[in-house]
């Protein structure tokens, strides 16, 4: 009994440890692959280097940067208040029928590929924008409204928990003492989530950051830093997907490189949603 | 695992189970079985609802070590077993996604007329395929653009012509550009079509992406040094350069003449446009050959599947495909291009 126990436990611990040796593999591979092109050109050159023509040897990824980051806020800015206002309506106000239903509705939207995302964006939006505002019709706007689609399940699933995990007597309290439900959730419930609500949105940014295929579809992936929301723009990982499957030499070394620059955007992220959400254990 | 006809009689089947049975030959023999229930359990197997199986110990252990026993006898078997036979010959060819499809049907042609050999086919891009031929690594480059720099060491057998149109909404009026223009286009310089002779509308550029060989070959026929504007939109295929041209009138962008269609509309470079006929007479400038490189001295059967290439058979072919053929006598048969891929 007693080998049997210290078996299981040797099995489990290297199953466990081969999931972290894939993740080491990769990062090693990508730094490995990567590094070279950016010790070559210098760290800042390729960073806010301006100018992406890979066959001609110019390797700026800022506007690609920037392109994520135009992106990435803006899918914040349409995901954010819908996913918080939903989360609030589950979670305090609906019938717990209704919110069961409603809730997951929203979780089936995060089962949806990104692909399907695209497309209903290029068939549907792209179009749409063309003809109303003007523009290609591919751009930042298409691609940060179809993210914020995206993104909307992440943060109503983070947000409803958190919200959830108020502890009832705060909100009874503030009943007790006479405010409305409404006066209760925003003067008690919503700072007492805070610190989950922001790791919901870093999360949420997490997602957004790495998305690809739908941003391919919508964004128009133009290497110009984008000055309106409706002209084109390519984020990071466009980039690296647009041209794989033709690089070689310099240029592969370079898509790599962007990779590294990705990677640790979203480790950083990841890190932040982590302390955020520590402190207060909601 | 067990499919219902082949239960073993000590089974006992539950009231339900015709229900069952029904579901079973829809959703596979796992999803009702757990209806299934068994009188001599020393040695039964019993099936949980949605294919969770739960066997008797000594059956799952006998699974396993059997299933082992069979990888590893297949593991060890199989390919020495291939290759002791009789190993036909292979050629590799390796390169440009533009010439990748019209290269696979030729190969499926030649191997269906009973020759012992195996073509593999790989994409990777124009580049990448001179490099494979220079190194070795495949026995044919294949390439969308001419040979540049060091890969002139190789031998290049050109196979057809691709021309590339330039393609705008059909709402347009009848273009007729000059290269310069075009150039401008493409370079941010020119913004308005009124400058061109069209409607006051702005200009939306969309290019290919940097390697392919599509763009490849433009930038080197039409732009030259000139650099596309990073204002252009990118995308990553024909067919969706194709799909934007058809939804914006104010588009404007380029591919292989195999692949305009009634949604879009040709423009005309120096009043020509393009058409298998034009190619052919060379009076159309935007064209690229699709070659077939090799090292200067190819194996046999390398040999013999590029002259299969210029056969009148293979030929005509690539016409159908919409290609432009090299030989005179396919290129009389070929009339349009195909329109409908």
């Amino acid at each position: 009994m007693r080998n049997k126990e210290t078996l299981v436990q040797w099995i489990l611990a290297i199953v466990a440890l081969s999931a972290i040796a894939v993740l080491a593999l990769i990062i090693i591979f990508i730094f490995k692959e990567g590094s070279p092109i950016i010790a070559r050109l210098g760290l800042t050159k390729f960073i806010t280097g301006t100018k992406w023509s890979p066959t001609k040897g110019m390797f700026g990824i800022f506007p690609m940067i920037l392109g994520s980051i135009q992106v990435t806020l803006g899918a914040l800015l349409i995901g954010v208040p819908i996913g918080l206002a939903t989360a609030i309506f589950l979670a305090e106000m609906a019938p717990p029928r209704t919110s069961r239903i409603l809730k997951s509705a929203i979780q089936l939207l995060a089962g949806i590929p990104s692909v399907v995302f695209g497309f209903i964006g290029l068939v549907i939006l792209v179009p749409f924008i063309r003809q109303w505002l003007g523009g290609p019709g591919f751009s930042v706007l298409a691609a940060a409204i179809v993210l914020g689609i995206m993104i909307l399940p992440t943060i109503v699933s983070v947000c409803y928990d958190v919200l959830k995990a108020v502890p009832p007597a705060y909100r009874e309290g503030m009943l007790a003492l006479g405010a409305t439900r409404w006066q209760a959730i925003k003067m008690v419930v919503l700072p007492a989530a805070r610190p989950g609500i922001i790791a919901s949105v870093i999360l949420g940014m997490g997602r957004a950051i790495g998305e690809t295929m739908a941003v391919i579809m919508v964004a128009g992936n133009a290497t110009k830093i984008p000055v309106s929301p409706l002209e084109p723009v390519r984020t990071l990982t466009s980039n690296v997907a647009l041209e794989m499957g033709y690089a070689i030499g310099e240029h592969r070394e370079a898509l790599f490189a962007t990779g590294i620059v990705l990677f640790i955007i979203i480790a950083l992220l990841n890190t932040l949603a982590r302390i955020v959400a520590r402190p207060e254990k909601v | 695992m067990l499919p219902p006809q082949t239960i073993p009689p000590d089974f006992v089947m539950h009231p339900k189970l015709s229900f069952g049975i029904s579901w079973i030959t829809i959703g596979g023999p796992f999803r009702l079985s757990r209806r299934i229930s068994c009188r001599n359990s020393a040695h039964c197997i019993e099936l949980t609802w949605m294919g969770g199986i739960k066997l008797k110990r000594f059956v799952l252990l006998g699974v396993v070590i059997l299933v082992v026993i069979l990888a590893v006898i297949h593991s060890l078997r199989t390919p020495p077993g291939r290759s002791e036979t009789h190993a036909p010959a292979s050629i590799t060819l390796a390169g440009s996604t533009s010439v990748q499809p019209f290269a696979e049907l030729l190969a499926d042609e030649y191997m269906n007329e009973g020759r012992d050999i195996i073509i593999n086919i790989q994409g990777g891009g124009s580049s990448a395929g001179a490099r494979a031929a220079l190194s070795g690594v495949a026995e044919i480059g294949m390439l969308s653009r001419n040979l540049q720099g060091d890969e002139k060491t190789l031998d290049p057998t050109i196979i057809a012509y691709d021309a590339i149109a330039l393609i705008v909404h059909p709402s347009n009026p009848s273009l007729n550009l000059d290269i310069a223009w075009i150039r401008s286009i493409f370079a941010g310089e020119i913004t308005s079509w009124s400058e061109v002779g069209g409607k006051d509308r702005k200009i939306h550029v969309v290019a290919r992406e940097e390697g392919s060989g599509t763009r490849g070959a433009f930038d080197e026929i039409i732009m030259g040094a000139t650099e596309v504007t990073p204002g252009a939109i990118v995308q990553d295929s024909n067919g969706a350069v194709r799909e934007i041209i058809a939804g914006d009138p104010s588009a404007i962008g380029y591919l292989s003449l195999g692949l305009v269609d009634k949604r879009v509309k040709a423009v005309a470079i120096r009043g020509v446009l393009p058409s298998i006929d034009t190619v052919a007479k060379n009076t159309y400038r935007l064209v690229r050959p699709m070659i077939l490189a090799t090292c200067e001295s190819p194996r046999e059967e390398v040999r013999d599947f590029i002259s299969f290439c210029l056969s009148e058979k293979a030929q005509e072919i690539l016409a159908r495909e919409g290609l432009v053929p090299v030989t005179p006598a396919a290129s009389g048969k070929a009339l349009k291009p195909s329109h409908d891929k």
